[in-house]
């Protein structure tokens, strides 16, 4: 089994520097493609791989790059950010990448960025990755050194510029306009679309945003190919994907494996299944944005589609366990507070409505529940979905609710019955 | 006043910038290091220099929980209260440091030692539950394990 992104990085995740990425065929794709490929052929390879967006949302990349003005009267400078602002709660899968093999990430960002003609590269590092943050920064330093960066790349005649930002922890700023209203020293909050930032993106000009993930795939398909990197994936979604665990399993942890393998594989095979003395009762395939699934769902395969279909999102891929001694009512309070908390408070239904949520849930859970709770509960998971507010994190927030609801029912009526925590 | 050596800091983010207001975020924290948190004071003799209004410079610093706008400890412990440490015992944990140092959350002990305050998930949900002592990540933790850990910060 292949492991294109993780097979280079150690145990103890020091970082491979650029002699030992080189050594082990780095760069190789950013010469074969400044040798051999224009822009608009890597973007026929990147669409021909199938690679979807890493971050959550699953959109191709190859489409995502193709709104980008391109030409000679296409407006300048433009921009491309990797988007290294993990904070999604249970995903860990970008620290990984960053601390393990920076080189990996910076080649892609330079791929991206040559796709699309980019002036400016940015990686948009999140404040608490002070690992990440020295691993990639010495690795910008080192690829000028090699003239990786800087003017006229390896004499091709490309150009380009990065930098790194390093935010200082708001989880809006992983959405893409907050994000690039963060990088222009405002305060993160996101911007109505259109223009999306493709056309109006940095100061005006055009922007792409791709998760770290997905640029950390980029050097494998230009190096050998869409065919090849289809052919990694059991699913129609090309390629790998960094799966993981957390919670009462045995061994939690991340795992490179073909794109679509099932739950139950990452669950029983890789993290050696439920913690001694635990049950497993739900799964957050995602990180916290995404849907409850059920063990019924366990042969459910994680890719973008299947796990749509089985009414969740594969979203970042880092699945979050619910076990039998723990409070699913509580669970959601936890996830709740998390997002009114991280609310940017630009939109009235996201900065009221979570809030509200997330007092009800805390009731409920120290006895104070009240008949029609449950219906105030409910009737927000629509009010606060998609089309009512500015951006999709109140839509994603009401995602473990709504589905907390339909499978945790009983749970939920037996603290309003009972006027305490079962579990406590 | 900025010290000279805070200009000259804030001088070499603005100049890494295309535009001096990117490097806004940068600037708060040269306050914050020298200082330990920012200031009104800061704040204000700042944000000329980045070609912005106190009140704008204001908007960004208190828009993140990283840039302090009051004084902190020696020490900033950031505890993780994202799902997965909620799942492994967070819970527990807060309680314990709640306990040991006599303080809540967004609270400095009266020797200035600590402060305590909430983070958003730290991306280390394979080792929960998780803390952050000002710039080191320790997971695993257990009320035990966290005692020892804070002897090491004076």
């Amino acid at each position: 089994m292949e492991r294109p992104l993780t097979q280079d990085i150690r145990p103890d995740r020091s970082p491979l520097d650029i002699d030992e990425y080189e050594r082990a065929g780095g760069y190789g794709a950013l010469r074969k493609m400044l040798g051999e490929m224009p822009p608009d052929r890597v973007q026929e390879e990147v669409k021909a791989s199938n690679l979807r967006g890493r971050g959550g949302a699953g959109f191709p990349t190859g489409v995502k790059w193709s709104f980008v003005p391109m030409g000679v009267d296409a407006p300048r400078p433009k921009y491309i950010i990797s988007n290294s602002d993990e904070m999604e709660p249970g995903a860990f899968k970008d620290r990984l990448l960053m601390e393990g093999n920076p080189h990996q990430l910076i080649e892609g960002l330079i791929i991206g960025a040559y796709a699309v003609q980019a002036d400016h590269a940015y990686v948009f590092l999140r404040w608490a990755y002070h690992r990440s943050a020295r691993s990639v920064e010495k690795a910008v330093a080192q690829a000028y050194a090699r003239g990786y960066l800087g003017r006229n790349i390896l004499g091709s005649g490309y150009s380009l510029e990065m930098r790194i930002h390093i935010s200082a922890g708001r989880y809006i700023c992983g959405e893409e306009t907050a994000l690039l209203n963060a990088l222009e020293g405002k305060r993160g909050i996101p911007r109505s679309k259109p223009p999306f930032p493709q056309l109006s993106g940095l100061w005006g000009k055009p922007a792409i945003v791709n998760n770290a993930e997905t640029l950390a795939n980029l050097p494998h398909i230009i190096a050998k190919g869409a065919e090849w990197y289809r052919g990694l994936s059991r699913s129609p979604d090309g390629g790998t994907k960094i799966y993981g665990v957390s919670g009462r399993v045995k061994n939690p942890g991340l795992w490179e494996l073909p794109m679509g393998v099932t739950m139950r594989e990452i669950l029983e095979e890789r993290a050696g299944g439920m913690a001694e003395g635990y049950r497993l009762r739900g799964i957050i395939p995602g990180g916290a944005s995404t849907d409850f699934l059920l063990p019924e769902h366990l042969d459910v395969k994680m890719d973008y589609d299947s796990v749509q279909k089985a009414g969740s999102r594969l979203g970042t891929g880092t699945m979050i366990i619910l076990d039998d001694r723990t409070c699913p009512v509580g669970m959601v309070h936890n996830l709740m507070r998390f997002f009114a908390r991280e609310s940017c408070g630009w939109c009235t239904p996201c900065r009221e409505g979570l809030p509200w949520l997330t007092e009800i849930l805390a009731a409920l859970e120290t006895g104070r529940g009240r008949e029609g709770d449950l219906d105030i509960l409910e009737d927000h998971t629509r009010l606060l979905g998609p089309g009512h507010t500015f951006c999709a994190l109140a839509p994603g927030a009401v995602e473990p609710l709504q589905s907390a609801l339909r499978h945790f029912r009983s749970d939920f009526e037996r603290h309003i019955r009972e006027k305490k925590c079962p579990w406590r | 006043m900025l010290t000279e050596e805070e200009k000259r800091e804030i001088e070499k983010e603005i100049r890494k910038q295309e535009y001096p207001k990117a490097a806004c975020v940068e600037v708060l924290r040269v306050l914050q290091a020298g200082r330990g948190w920012v200031s009104d004071e800061g704040i204000r003799d700042a944000a000329p220099l980045l070609g912005m209004t106190p009140e704008e410079l204001d908007a960004v610093a208190t828009f993140y929980p990283f840039i302090f706008r009051r004084p902190v400890g020696r020490h900033v412990i950031f505890i993780c209260d994202a799902v997965s440490c909620w799942v492994m015992g967070y819970g527990n944990l807060l309680e314990h440091l709640e306990r040991r140092l006599g303080i809540t959350l967004g609270e400095t002990t009266p020797d200035g030692r600590f402060t305590l305050l909430p983070i958003s998930c730290l991306g280390a949900c394979d080792c929960a539950p998780a803390v952050m002592i000002d710039r080191d990540l320790h997971g695993d933790l257990t009320p035990q394990k966290i005692d020892g850990l804070l002897e090491r910060y004076e």
